[in-house]
């Protein structure tokens, strides 16, 4: 694992009139890591990974994200990150094709490599009957690779990922996890949050977020040593017992 | 409110509590419903304002009534008569003189640049032919794009003038004179609002209950959740009464500010029987209510609804309900279509009851229809909805 | 400037997917310019007359048969009181009493003055001013015939008349369509240019897809760019397929030259879709949009002078149609249609409306942020 750093943040928070979302949160990503940002619902994830691509601005606190400088560098930062959402953000009434070719071009590609980039992602997906269909009509798990597909289109140095396996199936969970350990070998950096502490298993290092704080951040096998637990499910039980926030 | 019909004690037990239990469930929904709206408060500022806002525009502001409008004088006379008419004109409360124009090709131009809307001609030496030849000439010139706003300017141009001809023919006795005498029914102050209270009154029943009630219903359509209602112990049409009881308030609470902005502020007296105002109101609303679910059965998306309930509902009801235009002056084929918009029957009812002062005997034929249009859109929908379960 | 290329072909595609808008955007001008003119007929004719008539003498058949033959009005009830007319004014079979007194040859002839009663249903302000109006000129007409018969012409001449002659400019047939068609024109492009543009922005914001374009490089001026300029062709599009219409169904034509009108509407649709974004801004549902939407475009449109004229309004509402761009376009519309007027005669207006544009857009895009 290379040893450079391409996310750092120092002290970075979030605050709204007097209740603080982010407070004060402190680390850094390394390249081709898989870093998993975890919390329970309403612990502050989002709004620090909001911070973090750029839409929103952090309260004080410094960040630098693939080396640019989230206040005053935020479409450099753009430019060098993918980023798939909770609802997966595609759009439903344009094929897949259109998808794909909405996006490279959003992101700079030449049309030539738009046009090698798709054939490639149709094909490795096994969506070649598909290509010209409307997204709407692809089963859930299919619009959840060929969106994480779509936000690497580009070779970004980091994607982000905003709870991207909600409502699928272990098995189109595990495929899907298969596509970010593939990208993190070819040197993508993979941040990704999610509370479904059974894939934080698959990360080489998380956090656990608890009402706004960090409260660990390790490798899971590291975690579970500390904690003397068998899963990072009952780590993450032990942290969050005190938590004020969250479910 | 137990409804036991034959069957026995038990039966009738099981009968109240199963009736209680849905009453509980329909409490339920509705408090939800209600949630829903309260939340919204965009929504909710215009579901409430837009009467009184619209209410107060044709109250206030739309009105035919000429005051003020800019006129032209174009005189080549110049003497003593003209200036006395000129006078008259300026000092009349329909007119304010714009320009003095001093070519008559100056005219074309004033009205191309809609500055005014009339132009007065004066003959050359007026006065003096006037007094010799006992004929001279006025020519008025209006611009007729607004043909009404035309004539109605003619009129009040020409009686100004005639006013002052009378004057002159004060010496002379003209023999051979009819005089009339105008009274104004109804509406003696000829007031704007007589026309627009029952038209607003109609329109914005059926937009808050017919649009909003479909938009609401189609809404946990699109969103999947109407499937779980459906299969929730509540029976279907309990879950459709709870969509739109909160319409009927809503309405209801506007039609109680229609109302009172109508008699006190637009100074809009309610002639007739308060009691049966508000009876035909409520007939109207289950209409309108019925007519919303109607939509709710055949469109599948809120933007579906909205458009349909735009297309087929608001332009037909502004257009053909009489609304704002008359409906006897329509082609007949537009005439015919009249009958089938709801909103058409109400405001007749608003109109004779409200500023006629007329009673039931004389307006049950339209209550009548209302109600068959009602058992009409209710039997359409409950036969289309058991086709979709 | 590629990516704004991206981004409106993903719109155009989108919009020409989506089969309701498409439908809508044809079907609506038709209905409209079909529906509304036909029906919008503020001419008044047919007005139904009650008459009372208690002479019954040669001179009073002659008065009412003057009032039927004008065109202007339909006998539809015959009373023998007062009372009984009123009646039938309830019920809606008359708006227009006339109540020709016992005696009136006799004293129109004899004692040389008469009087006629003259009462109008005036729920409808205008039906009613009209109906005198008519009455008036009638009666009037029928006194000179009188005089006419039974004066010697010296002492005719005697009578100083000012002669009044009118006339009517821009539409000498007086025809409503003309007045009418252009405003459902203005109406049209308005609804395009603001209703559809608003909710189409905020169905982004529904679905989350704003979200994706956020996050990427887009510039704030792409993408606003890539929302505005394919409604602002839908516009032009639904101006040209109404001025099309009109010409087939009504014969109606601008006497002024189209570019103008075309000029026109497009700094009128960036001024609008600006307007449309800002209501898309503050709103966070379709529904919501739609009501905002909804809302505006009645008040403006209802005191932009599409029915009545602006003229009479009191001053209040008068200041505020200075502020209302509908307003401008409806009365764009009728001058370029009916009076042929310039460019130069329209000079005003169109820096009014290139005003609004410019501060409705610059707001919308100072409003319109990326970061939260």
């Amino acid at each position: 694992m290379n040893k450079e750093i391409v996310i750092k943040t120092d002290k970075l928070t979030k605050k709204f009139g007097d209740f603080i979302a982010a407070n004060e949160i402190t680390f850094e990503v390394f390249k081709g890591e898989i870093f998993g940002f975890l919390g329970a619902n309403g612990a502050g994830k989002t709004t620090a990974m909001k911070m973090l691509i750029g839409i929103s601005k952090p309260s004080y606190g410094n960040a630098q994200i693939g080396g640019f400088d989230v206040y005053k560098q935020t479409e450099q930062i753009k430019k060098n990150i993918g980023y798939m959402s909770q609802k997966f953000s595609l759009y439903e009434d344009l094929t897949l094709k259109e998808n794909i070719r909405l996006f490279g071009g959003i992101y700079g590609l030449s049309d030539k490599q738009i046009e090698t980039k798709s054939y490639d992602l149709i094909k490795k997906l096994n969506l070649i009957e598909e290509a010209d269909k409307l997204v709407v009509s692809l089963p859930l798990g299919w619009k959840q690779k060929l969106a994480f597909s779509i936000a690497i289109l580009h070779d970004p140095k980091i994607v982000f990922l905003d709870e991207p396996t909600g409502g699928v199936d272990p098995i189109t969970r595990r495929q899907f996890w298969d596509m970010i350990y593939e990208a993190a070998h070819n040197g993508i950096t993979v941040f990704v949050t999610t509370h479904y502490m059974d894939e934080a298993e698959y990360c080489d290092r998380v956090s656990i977020m608890v009402d706004g704080v960090i409260k660990a951040l390790d490798s899971p096998k590291n975690m579970k040593e500390q904690y003397n637990a068998k899963s990072m499910d009952e780590v993450f039980l032990m942290l969050a017992r005190g938590a004020q926030r969250g479910e | 409110m137990p409804l036991c019909l034959g069957g026995g004690k038990a039966l009738c037990h099981e009968a109240t509590k199963t009736q209680r239990e849905s009453m509980k469930q329909l409490l339920t929904f509705i408090r939800k419903e209600f949630h829903h709206i309260l939340r919204d408060t965009r929504s909710l500022l215009v579901l409430l304002g837009l009467p009184v806002i619209q209410l107060l525009i044709f109250g206030f502001a739309i009105t035919n009534e000429v005051r003020n409008t800019n006129i032209a004088i174009l005189d080549n006379a110049k003497d003593a008569a003209t200036q006395n008419i000129i006078t008259r004109v300026e000092s009349s409360q329909y007119f304010d003189i714009d320009r003095t124009l001093i070519t008559s090709q100056q005219i074309e131009k004033a009205f191309k640049t809609g500055k005014i809307k009339v132009a007065i001609v004066f003959q050359p030496n007026f006065q003096n032919e006037l007094a010799h030849t006992n004929k001279a000439q006025i020519q008025i010139i209006a611009d007729a794009t607004d043909p009404n706003q035309a004539t109605t300017l003619v009129n009040y141009a020409s009686s100004i003038i005639m006013d002052y001809q009378s004057e002159l023919n004060q010496q002379n006795n003209i023999p051979y004179t009819i005089k009339t005498e105008m009274r104004m029914l109804y509406n003696p102050q000829l007031k704007g609002a007589y026309t627009s209270v029952p038209g607003v009154m109609g329109m914005i029943l059926l937009l808050i209950s017919a649009m909003m009630t479909s938009i609401a219903i189609v809404k946990e359509k699109e969103l999947g959740t109407m499937e779980i209602l459906l299969v929730s112990p509540m029976k279907p049409w309990l879950v459709i009464i709870s969509k739109a009881i909160p319409y009927f308030i809503i309405s209801l609470i506007n039609v109680a500010t229609i109302l009172i902005l109508s008699v006190f502020v637009l100074g809009l007296p309610i002639q007739g029987s308060l009691v049966l105002l508000i009876l035909a109101t409520i007939i109207y609303i289950f209409c309108a209510l019925s007519l919303g679910l109607l939509i709710s059965t055949i469109t599948e998306t809120q933007q579906a609804a909205m458009l349909i309930s735009l297309l087929g509902l608001m332009m037909p009801v502004v257009m053909l309900s009489g609304y704002a235009f008359p409906i006897a002056n329509m082609p007949i084929v537009l005439q015919v279509l009249s009958n089938v918009v709801p909103a058409k029957w109400y405001i007749i009812i608003v109109k004779g009851v409200m500023i006629k002062g007329i009673g039931l005997s004389q307006i049950w034929m339209e209550l009548l229809i209302l109600l068959a249009m009602t058992a009409l859109f209710l039997t359409i929908s409950v036969k289309r909805f058991k086709i979709r379960l | 400037m590629r990516t704004l290329i991206f981004l409106l072909r993903k719109e155009f595609l989108q919009i020409f997917r989506n089969k309701l808008i498409l439908r809508m955007i044809f079907a609506l001008p038709l209905i409209q310019l079909i529906l509304l003119p036909y029906a919008a007929t503020y001419e008044i004719k047919n007005i139904t007359l009650s008459v009372v008539d208690h002479d019954h003498s040669e001179y009073s058949r002659k008065l009412i048969n003057k009032f039927t033959s004008s065109g202007y009005f339909q006998l539809t009830n015959y009373s023998e009181t007062y009372n009984q007319a009123l009646d039938a004014v309830e019920k809606d079979i008359a708006d227009l009493i006339v109540e020709i007194p016992i005696g009136f040859e006799r004293d129109l002839i004899r004692q040389n003055e008469t009087m006629i009663m003259i009462a109008a249903n005036a729920i409808s302000g205008q039906t009613a001013g009209l109906a005198v109006a008519y009455s008036n000129s009638i009666i009037k007409d029928f006194n000179n015939d009188v005089r006419i018969e039974w004066l010697p012409q010296s002492r005719l001449n005697t009578i100083p008349v000012i002669e009044i002659t009118s006339s009517n400019w821009f539409n000498p047939q007086m025809n409503y369509k003309d007045f009418i068609v252009p405003g459902v024109l203005a109406l049209l492009v308005t609804l395009v240019g603001y209703l559809m543009s608003s909710l189409n922005i905020v169905k982004e914001k529904e679905v989350g897809t704003i979200e994706q374009l956020n996050v990427s490089p887009i510039k704030k001026y792409q993408f606003i760019l890539s929302k505005l300029i394919p409604f602002w062709f839908l516009g032009l599009v639904v101006m040209s397929v109404g001025f099309v219409i009109s010409f087939i169904v009504y014969g109606i034509y601008p006497e002024g030259s189209f570019w103008v009108g075309y000029l026109f509407a497009g700094v009128y649709l960036i001024a609008l879709l600006g307007f449309g974004l800002l209501t898309s801004i503050f709103a966070e549902t379709q529904q919501q949009a739609m009501f905002i939407a909804y809302f505006f475009m009645l008040v403006f449109i209802l005191l932009g002078g599409l029915f009545s004229p602006t003229e009479n309004m009191p001053d209040w509402a008068r200041y505020l149609t200075y502020i209302n761009p509908v307003s401008y376009l409806i009365e764009v519309m009728r001058m370029l249609v009916l009076k042929g007027s310039s460019f130069w005669d329209l000079r005003y207006h169109f820096l009014i409306v290139t005003g609004f544009a410019i501060v409705f857009n610059g707001l919308a895009i100072w409003k319109y942020k990326k970061t939260v």
